[in-house]
């Protein structure tokens, strides 16, 4: 254009654009808008100078500054763990008594635990530590091999008949269906749940009982932990109460297996493991 | 009318007026307001005083709370989450009732701009409390307004460095004086001054100090009046807000017009001479830079100093005050009607005042009565109503609370004697900054016993536990039932935790419920 239009009303030049009579006029920039602008692109320039941004064949320029995320993620979890340091050091030196007994460090290690049964522990004990048929429920106050602190930790840190450590707890019970007959194993029965229901104890089971189970399970049944024996006379039962059930396990018992875990999770998430499942309402 | 005219006319135009509307990109025009005096200045005297007391004063009031809560009077403590009002203490879930304050404060802002115009405009904003206070310095410092026109267009010698210096310095150090006040208001204003000056204040209350002078002194010293034409939304909103029967700042031209320089040569020529003189006063201290005259605009913020300004004018010239005046718009619709006979002619001010300048009694002043009309009432029962509740809600709030959550994995658990153990997570807040000691116990649940993790005490319905002052305590709790005392397997039974403190008599119930295994 070699020459400017002037609107006559505005007074202001137009773009020289017209669209069916309506021409645009050709205002300035408001010049807040325009320096703002301006400073956006040095901003830009700077900032991809200062930080990564230019892409290169195999990676990006890395900035003058030095920065980047995975520095900045290292830096966050560091001083994370040095937030926690303090407590770790503590939990590493006490036992489980003295832990449970320090209103600080057992918060601590109720929390630490926690996280640490959410991946390691619910798989079979379920998230809540309910267990289901066949994997106890942490929760009850029915310890097959213990419910002392101690007990759970020596239970956590080896396994029960984990074949990978030597300390593991080992118990079998053996398989009656070969060593009685039918009649045998249906008196016992029904004396076992006469033993927790409140029955007749005094039927044919009742010798059955004493002369093959109560060397583990005890005269009354009450169980024993040392052996993980569980108690027949309580309300709790890991593979069902009902006498098929009962049954089924006399003759042909199943045996849970679990893993240690120290060698894996080490002392201290282990003691922390240990609070964490005496604090879910069963520890003795 | 008096034979010697003593006032000063001044040749000024405002640099808003109509006449010159300026576009929106074009460079800022500076407005050198003139200092007003009258009855209206003084009452911003006044306003100035109260207001920039409040803020600056407020957070060194002290107010005794006891050893175990702060003794600053207003404080808003982000840190444990507490904010502190003379008597009231304010947890964070009671935080309705300030956002109850803002709701007055919006039906506040609608009432008095329904009736009185933007008086929050004129008189109490920040913005124009703190141009007020920037434009007292600037005066002291380089004069009143011809004296400041001089100087902004002299060239930079010594003295005018030298005045410019001392003004954005005393600017900046009241810019800094005001982010100051502000940071006082959330952490102990004594502590907080020592650690701030020996630079041991934490970075925030720096940057907080930093960005409010920035703020204080960009809006206040050097965008002025643009912060309220372009930044702010209420001169839009007000619009709304007025109706007839407001008040605002009106030029009353039925009796002004027509305006004239040399009335007596007019009055002499028998042409109609109104009061205004265009002496162009009410222009000069205009600190917006409009020109009243042409009506009512929206930059106008209702400050009343060109009222002060044409009244001084006007006692000068003998006439009656109030050329300029606080007008509703139906007083002033019915006098126009009256002086122009209902719009047959041009405005002929002797149909509103005699010879000798006396008003008509057929002119229409504002009476108190307009202010009680349908609008006002409801904004003011709207208003009121929001007030009585907030004053049920914090004389009727608890000072003792409990939250209780029920376990949900697992719902309940079979214990080896058969009984039903179901666990809670029971939070106590202790809301008085005093320690107490506290029952909680169960009801409604036949046979339940409990039992607290990591508290040594014997199982039973009810046992005591101490809350530190002023803060929540959360326990967890295994509520135990025999078997036999179930009533219906298998459905959630009601179950309460009642909590008591015997020495004040407050206590709290949570019904919850027990599940039990089918």
């Amino acid at each position: 254009m070699s020459h400017k239009e002037i609107d006559e009303i505005s007074g202001v030049a137009t773009t020289g654009h017209e669209w069916d009579g309506i021409r645009e006029l050709d205002n300035p920039m408001p010049r807040w808008w325009l320096w703002t602008f301006y400073a956006t692109i040095v901003w830009a320039l700077v900032y991809t100078i200062a930080y990564p941004a230019w892409p290169l064949v195999s990676s990006a320029t890395s900035g003058m500054l030095g920065w980047s995320s995975r520095a900045d993620l290292r830096t966050e979890l560091a001083s994370a763990e040095a937030a926690k340091g303090d407590y770790v050091a503590a939990i590493e030196k006490a036992s489980v008594e003295e832990i449970l007994a320090d209103d600080t460090l057992r918060q601590f290690a109720i929390s630490a635990g926690s996280a640490a049964f959410k991946v390691n522990c619910v798989q079979c004990h379920g998230s809540g530590a309910a267990g289901s048929p066949g994997y106890p429920n942490l929760n009850d106050d029915e310890w097959l091999w213990g419910g002392s602190p101690e007990d759970i930790r020596t239970t956590i840190a080896h396994g029960i008949r984990f074949a990978g450590d030597e300390d593991t707890r080992i118990s079998e019970m053996p398989a009656y269906g070969d060593i009685l007959s039918r009649e045998e194993i249906a008196d016992v029965v029904k004396h076992v749940v006469a033993l927790s229901g409140g029955g007749d104890l005094s039927g044919p089971g009742a010798e059955v009982f004493a002369n093959n189970c109560a060397a583990c399970h005890g005269e009354a049944g009450k169980g024993g932990a040392e052996f993980g024996a569980p108690d027949l006379t309580d309300a709790i039962w890991l593979y069902g109460s009902s006498p098929a059930e009962i049954t089924a396990q006399v003759r042909q018992p199943r045996h849970g297996v679990m893993p240690a875990w120290q060698a894996r999770l080490g002392e201290t998430t282990v003691k922390e493991l240990t609070v964490y499942v005496h604090s879910l309402g069963g520890g003795r | 009318m008096s034979g010697t005219l003593e006032f000063e006319r001044h040749d000024a135009e405002a640099v808003n007026s109509a006449k010159l509307r300026q576009p929106l990109y074009a460079a800022r025009k500076k407005i050198f307001p003139k200092r007003a005096n009258g009855s209206f200045r003084n009452f911003k005297w006044l306003v100035m005083a109260i207001t920039l007391g409040i803020y600056y004063l407020t957070p060194w009031i002290r107010w005794d709370r006891g050893p175990h809560a702060p003794d600053q009077a207003v404080l808003v403590d982000i840190a444990n989450r507490r904010f502190y009002f003379f008597f009231i203490e304010i947890w964070p879930q009671e935080f309705f009732l300030v956002a109850g304050l803002l709701v007055m404060a919006g039906l506040g802002l609608f009432l008095i701009t329904s009736t009185v115009g933007r008086a929050w405009c004129g008189y109490t904003c920040p913005q124009t409390v703190w141009v007020d206070l920037f434009l007292v310095v600037e005066r002291a410092i380089e004069g009143d307004r011809n004296a400041r026109i001089r100087l902004d267009q002299a060239p930079w010698t010594a003295r005018k460095v030298a005045l410019r210096t001392a003004k954005h310095a005393i600017w900046i150090a009241i810019a800094v004086a005001t982010g100051g006040a502000w940071i006082f208001y959330f952490s102990d204003a004594p502590y907080l001054v020592m650690d701030f000056v020996t630079g041991q204040a934490a970075p925030v209350a720096y940057m907080t100090v930093a960005v409010l002078t920035a703020t204080t002194y960009v809006f206040g010293g050097l965008m002025r009046e643009q912060v309220c034409t372009y930044m702010c939304p209420w001169p839009r909103i007000q619009a709304a807000m007025l109706d007839e029967h407001s008040l605002t700042v009106t030029y009353n031209d039925w009796r002004g017009e027509p305006r004239s320089r040399h009335a007596k040569k007019a009055a002499a020529a028998g042409k109609p001479v109104g009061d205004c003189v265009d002496c162009n006063a009410c222009v000069v201290v205009c600190p917006m830079g409009i020109d009243i005259r042409d009506g009512q605009q929206l930059e106008c913020i209702t400050c009343a100093l060109c009222i002060d300004a044409c009244n001084g004018v006007m006692d000068k010239l003998g006439r009656e005050r109030g050329l300029i005046s606080y007008t509703t718009l139906a007083d002033y619709n019915s006098n126009m009607a009256l002086a122009t006979g209902d719009g047959a002619h041009e405005i002929r001010p002797s149909l509103v005042r005699d010879a000798t300048g006396r008003m008509s009694d057929a002119v229409s002043h504002f009476h108190l009565r307009k202010l009680f009309r349908p609008r006002t009432f409801i904004y003011f029962g709207g208003w009121a109503l929001v007030g009585l509740l907030l004053i049920y809600g914090l004389v009727s709030r608890d000072r003792l609370e409990m939250n209780v959550l029920h376990d949900r994995n697992p719902q309940y658990v079979v214990l080896s004697d058969g009984s039903i153990r179901n666990g809670y997570t029971v939070k106590l807040l202790n809301k008085i900054p005093e320690q107490r000691t506290v029952t909680v116990s169960l009801g409604e649940l036949p046979g339940a016993t409990m039992n607290v993790l990591g508290l040594d005490h014997e199982e039973g319905s009810a046992i005591t536990v101490t809350l530190e002052p002023d803060r929540a305590r959360s326990l967890k709790v295994y509520v135990r039932q025999p078997r036999e005392d179930a009533k219906s397997p298998g459905k959630a039974q009601r179950l309460v935790f009642h909590v008591e403190d015997k020495s004040s008599l407050d206590s709290a119930d949570y019904v919850t419920s027990f599940e039990t295994p089918e």
